[in-house]
C-alpha cells in the first residue's frame, strides 16, 4: 500500500476575479522510504498542491481529488482536528523561507519542544533531551546553547536545518520539503540537500523534494515528476528521464541546464507559464513547445503510457524525436 | 536588554527639560501680567504689586527665575496654589489617586475586550463580526465624550436607574482609606454596601473613558493581526498541527502585539486627556476635574504644577512601554 496516494487532485482558488485552477488533475504516489522529486517552473502548482495535502490552504481553496489517503486514512473527509494529529507528526513540511519560518518571538528550543508537547508524551527533561538529540541529527553545533536562541541570530542555513529538526521531531513518515535551498546560498544548499538524503536513508522515512531545478534533481532522488501549469506532465525515475525524456517541457528543462548545454548560449524555455488569465486552449504547454502544431493548440492531450513517462502531450518524444505524428495528421 | 535601558533612560534627561520649559513658560506667555490676572477685577495697589512680584519670583530676571524654578522642582516644590494657598503638590497627590483608579480600569477595560475583539475580527476578516466590529469602533473613536456620556447617564442613570449620576462614593459611606482607591479602601473598610456602592459610580466612567482606547486597541490589533496571519512562521505553526487557538492566540498574536503596545502607552496620553472630560462629566473628584476647576479660579500656579506632573506621567509610561516593547520582542531585547 502506498504511503501517500492522490488520484486526479483538483486545487481551485476563487479570487476578486473569478475562479483560479492553481492544480489541475495531479496523481502523486509516494512508497514508505520513497525519495522523489516534484520539479516545475514557478507557479507550476508544486507548493499549493503540498499545502492542499497538508490541509494548510486558505479558505478561499477549493479542493477536489479522486482518491487522497495518507497511510491508510481518507484525508478528505477528515476533520479540521483529526487532520492536525496526522500533520506535524506523521508527515510534516519544511519551507522555502527558513529565516521567516522561524517564529521571530520564541526560542529555536521551544519552538521545537512544541511539536513535541503536541504529538508525544515526553516530559520536560525528555522533550529536551529529544531537542538536543535532534539539533545533533542535523548537524547544528552547540545545540544546547543554540537551544536557546532566537531565530533572528541564526543564519539561514541553521535556519533551514533548525526547521529540519523541528519537522523531524516526532519521526514523521514522510517529509514534503518545499524548496528547501532556493533561498540559501550554493555552499549551502549542498549541504542542506546531503543532510535531508542521508536523513532519509538513515530514517527511512519518504521525502517529497520540491524544486524548480533539475539539476538538483539528478544527484539527489530516485524518482521525478515533473509539473507544469498545475498539471503533472511526465514521471520517470531519474536515470531513465535524463537519458530519454519524453514530454517536450522536460526536454527543455534539461537542455537549459548549464552542464548540458551543447551550444555556447544557453538554450532558455520563451515564455512563461499561464496563470489564472492566459490559459491557452488545447496542451497548455502548447504556446511554449517547439514541436507544437495545430492539433495540440486545438486539442487537449491526454496521458501517454507508462513507458512514455506517463507524458501528457500527443507526439511524446522518443530520443528528442516527436512518436506519434503520422497517425494524428 | 540593561545597556537598552540605560540608552532609554538617557533620552528621558532632554525630554523633561523640554517639560519642564514649556510649562515654565506657560504662566508666562499668558496674554498679560501674571499678577494683574491673579488680583483680577478688583486690580491691586502699587505696594501690594511688588509684594506679590518678589513673593513669586516675577522681578527677577528671566534665566533666574527658571533656575530658581528648577530647583523648586528638584526639591519637590511645584508652588502653592493661588486660591487654597497649600502645595500644589499635595493638592495633586491627594487627588491622583482618583485619577489613577479611573484610568487603570479604562484602560484595563479597553486591553480586556480591545485585544481579544481585534484578534477575532482578524481570523474572520470580511464576515459579519469583523464587519460589526470595525463599524463600531469607527463609531467609537468618532463619537463626542461628553454626548457618549450623557446618552449612557440618559439611559442607565436617569432611566434605568441602575448606576449613580456622579461622585465617586454615595453619600451615606464615608470611605477615607489608605490606598486611597475607593474600591479597595471600601473593600477593606467593611462597610457593608460600600464596596458595591464605589464599583457602581465607577462603571460608567470606566466605560466612557475606554471607549476611545478600546476603539483604537481593537483597530490596531485587527491590523496588526491580519498582517501577521499572512506570514511564513503561522503556517509553520499551523503545519506542526496545533490548534487554532494556539496558533493565533500565541504564534501570532505574539507577534501582533508589538505595534499594540506601542499604541496602547501612546493612548495614556489620550486617556489623561479624556479624563479630563469624563471626570468633568460625572463629578470625579480627580486631577482632570481639578485642572479645569483650577482654570476657571484662574489657579494658574495650580496648572503650571499639575501640566508639569501630567506630562512626566506620560513620559514615565512611554518609557515603561519603550521597555516592554523591547522585553516582547527580542529583536531589540539580544542585540
Ligand atoms: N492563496 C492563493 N490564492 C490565489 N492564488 C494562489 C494562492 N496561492 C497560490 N496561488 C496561485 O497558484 C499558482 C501556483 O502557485 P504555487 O505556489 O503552487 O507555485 P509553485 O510551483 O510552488 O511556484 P514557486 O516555485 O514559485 O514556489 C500560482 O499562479 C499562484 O499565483
Ligand atoms: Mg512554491
Amino acid at each position: 500500500m502506498p504511503l501517500l496516494e492522490i488520484r486526479n487532485l483538483s486545487v481551485e482558488f476563487s479570487t476578486t476575479s473569478g475562479k483560479f485552477r492553481a492544480v489541475d488533475g495531479i496523481d502523486v504516489t509516494v512508497e514508505p522510504n520513497d525519495l522523489m522529486a516534484i520539479v516545475g517552473e514557478s507557479g507550476s502548482g508544486k507548493s499549493v498542491s503540498m499545502l492542499a495535502v497538508m490541509g494548510l490552504l486558505p479558505w478561499t481553496a477549493t479542493i477536489t481529488a479522486d482518491v487522497m489517503a495518507f497511510n491508510g486514512h481518507d484525508l478528505r473527509d477528515m476533520t479540521a482536528k483529526q487532520r492536525r494529529r496526522i500533520i506535524g507528526r506523521d508527515m510534516s513540511m519544511i519551507f522555502q523561507e527558513p529565516m521567516s519560518s522561524l517564529n521571530p518571538c520564541f526560542t529555536v528550543g521551544f519552538q521545537i519542544k512544541e511539536s513535541l508537547k503536541k504529538h508525544t508524551d515526553l516530559d520536560r527533561k525528555g522533550r529536551q533531551n529529544r531537542a538536543i538529540e535532534l539539533m545533533q541529527l542535523v548537524g547544528i553545533p552547540a545545540p544546547e546553547k543554540r537551544l536557546n536562541a532566537f531565530p533572528h541570530q541564526l543564519s539561514g542555513g541553521m535556519s533551514q536545518r533548525a526547521m529540519i529538526a523541528m519537522a523531524l521531531a516526532c519521526e514523521p513518515k514522510l517529509l514534503i520539503a518545499d524548496e528547501p535551498t532556493t533561498a540559501l546560498d550554493v555552499t549551502i544548499q549542498a549541504q542542506i540537500l546531503e543532510l535531508l538524503t542521508s536523513l532519509q536513508e538513515e530514517t527511512g522515512m519518504a521525502l517529497i523534494l520540491i524544486t524548480h531545478d533539475m539539476g538538483v534533481v539528478a544527484e539527489t532522488v530516485r524518482r521525478v515528476q515533473v509539473q507544469y501549469a498545475g498539471q503533472k506532465v511526465e514521471e520517470q525515475e531519474v536515470g531513465a528521464l535524463f537519458d530519454d525524456p519524453h514530454h517536450p517541457y522536460t526536454a527543455a528543462l534539461l537542455a537549459a541546464l548549464p552542464e548540458r548545454a551543447t551550444e555556447r548560449r544557453l538554450p532558455t524555455i520563451p515564455g512563461v507559464v499561464p496563470g489564472q488569465f492566459d490559459r491557452p486552449q488545447g496542451c497548455l504547454f502548447s504556446p511554449r513547445c517547439r514541436f507544437a502544431n495545430a492539433h495540440c493548440k486545438a486539442v487537449e492531450p491526454v496521458q501517454a503510457s507508462p513507458e512514455m513517462g506517463l507524458a501528457l502531450c500527443h507526439y511524446p518524444l522518443s530520443h528528442g524525436e516527436p512518436t506519434n505524428r503520422e497517425k494524428a495528421s | 536588554m540593561l545597556r537598552f535601558v540605560l540608552s532609554r533612560l538617557l533620552t528621558f534627561v532632554p525630554t523633561f527639560f523640554g517639560v519642564t520649559l514649556v510649562s515654565f513658560a506657560f504662566i508666562r506667555l499668558l496674554p498679560g501680567d501674571p499678577i494683574q490676572l491673579l488680583a483680577g477685577e478688583r486690580g491691586v495697589s502699587e505696594a501690594r504689586y511688588n509684594e506679590l512680584a518678589e513673593q513669586f519670583g516675577f522681578d527677577a530676571p528671566i534665566w533666574k527665575q527658571y533656575i530658581d524654578y528648577l530647583i523648586g522642582i528638584f526639591q519637590g516644590d511645584l508652588g502653592t496654589s493661588f486660591v487654597t494657598k497649600r502645595p500644589v503638590l499635595d493638592e495633586f497627590m491627594a487627588l491622583f489617586p482618583a485619577t489613577l483608579e479611573l484610568s487603570i480600569c479604562a484602560i484595563t477595560l479597553a486591553i480586556l475586550i480591545g485585544i481579544p475583539a481585534g484578534v477575532i475580527a482578524a481570523v474572520n476578516r470580511g464576515k459579519f463580526f469583523d464587519q460589526a466590529l470595525m463599524t463600531t469602533a469607527l463609531v467609537g473613536y468618532s463619537m463626542p465624550i461628553f454626548w457618549w456620556a450623557l446618552l449612557l447617564i440618559i439611559v442607565f442613570s436617569s432611566g434605568l436607574g441602575w448606576t449613580p449620576v456622579s461622585g465617586r462614593m454615595s453619600l451615606m459611606y464615608f470611605i477615607d482609606g489608605p490606598t486611597g482607591f475607593m474600591t479597595i479602601d471600601a473593600l477593606l473598610s467593611g462597610e457593608e454596601g460600600a464596596f458595591k456602592s464605589a464599583v457602581s459610580h465607577l462603571i460608567l466612567p470606566t466605560i466612557v473613558l475606554a471607549t476611545i482606547p478600546l476603539a483604537i486597541i481593537a483597530r490596531q490589533t485587527r491590523s496588526a493581526m491580519l498582517e501577521v496571519l499572512g506570514e511564513d512562521y503561522v503556517r509553520t505553526a499551523r503545519a506542526k498541527g496545533l490548534a487554532p487557538l494556539r496558533v493565533n492566540g500565541m504564534h501570532a498574536l505574539r507577534n501582533a502585539l508589538i505595534p499594540v503596545v506601542t499604541v496602547i502607552g501612546l493612548s495614556v496620553g489620550t486617556l489623561l486627556a479624556g479624563a479630563i472630560l469624563t471626570e468633568t462629566i460625572f463629578s470625579w473628584p480627580g486631577i482632570g476635574k481639578w485642572m479645569v476647576d483650577s482654570i476657571f479660579r484662574r489657579d494658574y500656579q495650580a496648572v503650571q504644577g499639575g501640566l508639569l506632573i501630567i506630562a512626566v506621567i506620560v513620559m514615565i509610561v512611554n518609557l515603561t512601554v519603550d521597555i516592554l516593547y523591547g522585553l516582547i520582542n527580542p529583536k531589540i531585547r539580544n542585540r
